[in-house]
């Protein structure tokens, strides 16, 4: 059971993942992106990591994806022309090099997973990825990386809105 | 096992009946309110005192003829109603609406009146109304008119803006309740409480909470798209705003969407400040149902006295007096959390 409801999830993901990147216009690429968390959500769920699930949805799914959204309605509301003009020389380069980036990645991972044998690693704790135990990591092992986190992203924040300006006053 | 997935499948009927029953005649009861309110009758003429306007108005609505414009982007724009009402619904799983109940001894054991209870259930009901807005911006962007999308990309900014003051206006009773579970929330709140030991009041988290009642409450106007923030629909400005080109059941399900939302957030708000379903007698459903309704009557209520905030005082309102009110209010209920 858990592994057809697995695999259905993963399938989901996988594919509306392909669909992203396939579709020549960006909303829907946005659309399937959401479906994508969907289905990551949904394996949260079966892993019982519940806050985790309740978090991917309200943060991915439910806030960066509607500020996407926003950000491609107000941007590209004119179809694109030509859909399937060829691309610049310099965006084959830096997709040749970023895919290399990625086969690399990929081929370590799933080495490293070889080696471990399966089921690899030790299973989390009892309860993991309920409220509770994140809360508790996330105030006191992972205090000062989370602390961190915020403020570098208040940093960036800062940094767009002052490069947005034209005039600072 | 056959006998708990029967009650759990009759208590999903009967929720999502009653929720569709409520949904149809809370446009009654704001018709009426808002007559009485401007001195007028209202719907008078189908049944007495017009109580069978609802069904009439539910069978004109499918009747009606279901035009699709052809400049629209087909796939979503047919998806757009669906996207928008069924999140409205999906968050009444979680709410608790009354104490366990045997049907009067009909039942050998008590059943609990809700129909699921997750230990993240308040986060439960805020990510699924995030949710909510994809049937808005992609009902605005597919109808490919520009009052439209206006009215969509309106209402995306507006729930984001005012989505972080709801959900930090209500930390503070997590915090005194210790749980995100809804029915743990509501059992916090058992019992009575005295001010300066003379005054006696039930110790719902309003009393503690007020001033994160308020900023809830300002922020449910804004979330379900009432007056005074009805700016995706504004009419003066925007014709029908997102739901300009829609006609028909698509039209009724965007209308539906919006009166289950304004049910869900007076739920919870019943749930998380006014003691759910708890009261001194009588059964509990009854005390959900009676405040809910209150709450539901201060919306329509609101929609009859205060005029639409302009965009940019929305924003700004969200932004620098809400959102810092909201913090502040998470720092004293913390503060008041160490003290006791």
């Amino acid at each position: 059971m858990e592994v057809v409801i697995f695999t259905g999830l993963a399938l989901v993901a996988a594919v509306s993942a392909v669909l992203v990147i396939v579709q020549r216009h960006a909303v829907y690429s946005a659309l399937f992106l959401i479906i994508t968390m969907g289905g990551l959500a949904g394996i949260y769920i079966l892993l019982e990591a519940y806050f985790v699930w309740v978090i991917q949805v309200i943060v991915y799914a439910g806030a960066i994806m509607v500020l996407f959204l926003f950000v491609i309605m107000l941007m590209d509301l004119r179809r694109e022309r030509d859909p399937w003009a060829p691309p610049g020389r310099g965006r084959i380069v830096a997709a040749i090099l970023l895919s290399l980036v990625l086969l690399g990645e990929l081929v370590l991972t799933v080495a490293q997973r070889l080696t471990l044998g399966p089921g690899g690693g030790p299973p989390p704790a009892g309860a993991f990825g309920t409220t509770l135990t994140v809360g508790r990591l996330l105030f006191s092992e992972y205090l000062f990386p989370f602390e961190v986190t915020s403020v570098i992203l208040l940093v960036a924040m800062v940094g767009a809105m002052v490069l947005a300006k034209k005039h600072l006053t | 096992m056959l006998e708990t997935l029967i009650t759990m499948l009759v208590k999903i009927v009967v929720v999502f009946g009653a929720l569709l029953l409520t949904v149809a005649y809370m446009t009654w009861v704001e018709r009426k309110v808002i007559a009485d309110i401007q001195v007028r009758l209202g719907p008078m003429r189908v049944g007495p005192h017009g109580l069978l306007q609802p069904i009439a108005d539910g069978l004109k609505l499918m009747f009606k003829e279901d035009l699709i414009p052809s400049q629209v982007e087909r796939v979503v724009f047919l998806l757009a109603p669906s996207l928008s009402i069924v999140p409205a619904f999906i968050a009444f799983a979680v709410i608790p609406f009354g104490d366990t109940t045997t049907l009067f001894g009909l039942l050998s054991k008590p059943v609990p009146l809700h129909i699921t209870d997750i230990d993240v259930g308040v986060l439960f009901v805020f990510g699924v109304a995030s949710l909510g807005v994809y049937g808005i911006v992609l009902a605005g962007w597919s109808s490919n008119n520009k009052y439209s999308l206006l009215g969509g990309l309106r209402s995306s900014a507006q729930l984001i803006s005012y989505e972080l003051s709801m959900g930090l206006s209500v930390v503070g009773v997590l915090i005194l309740a210790g749980s995100l579970s809804l029915v743990q929330i509501v059992k916090a709140q058992e019992g009575v409480e005295w001010i300066f030991g003379i005054l006696p009041h039930p110790r719902w988290f309003l009393f503690s909470q007020p001033l994160g009642f308020l900023i809830y409450f300002t922020c449910a106007l804004a979330e379900t798209n009432r007056a005074p923030f009805d700016l995706p629909e504004a009419e003066t400005e925007l014709v029908a705003g997102f739901h300009t080109e829609y006609s028909s059941m698509k039209f009724a399900m965007f209308f539906m969407a919006e009166y289950a939302n304004m049910i869900t957030v007076s739920a919870l708000a019943t749930t998380m400040f006014l003691g759910g379903w708890l009261g001194p007698i009588g059964p509990s459903p009854v005390w959900f149902l009676g405040k809910v309704f209150v709450l539901l009557f201060l919306f329509i209520w609101f929609r009859a006295t205060l005029p639409r905030f302009r965009y940019d005082q929305l924003m700004s309102f969200g932004w620098k007096r809400l959102l810092p009110l909201a913090l502040l209010n998470v720092v004293w209920s913390a503060l008041w959390a160490l003290r006791g």
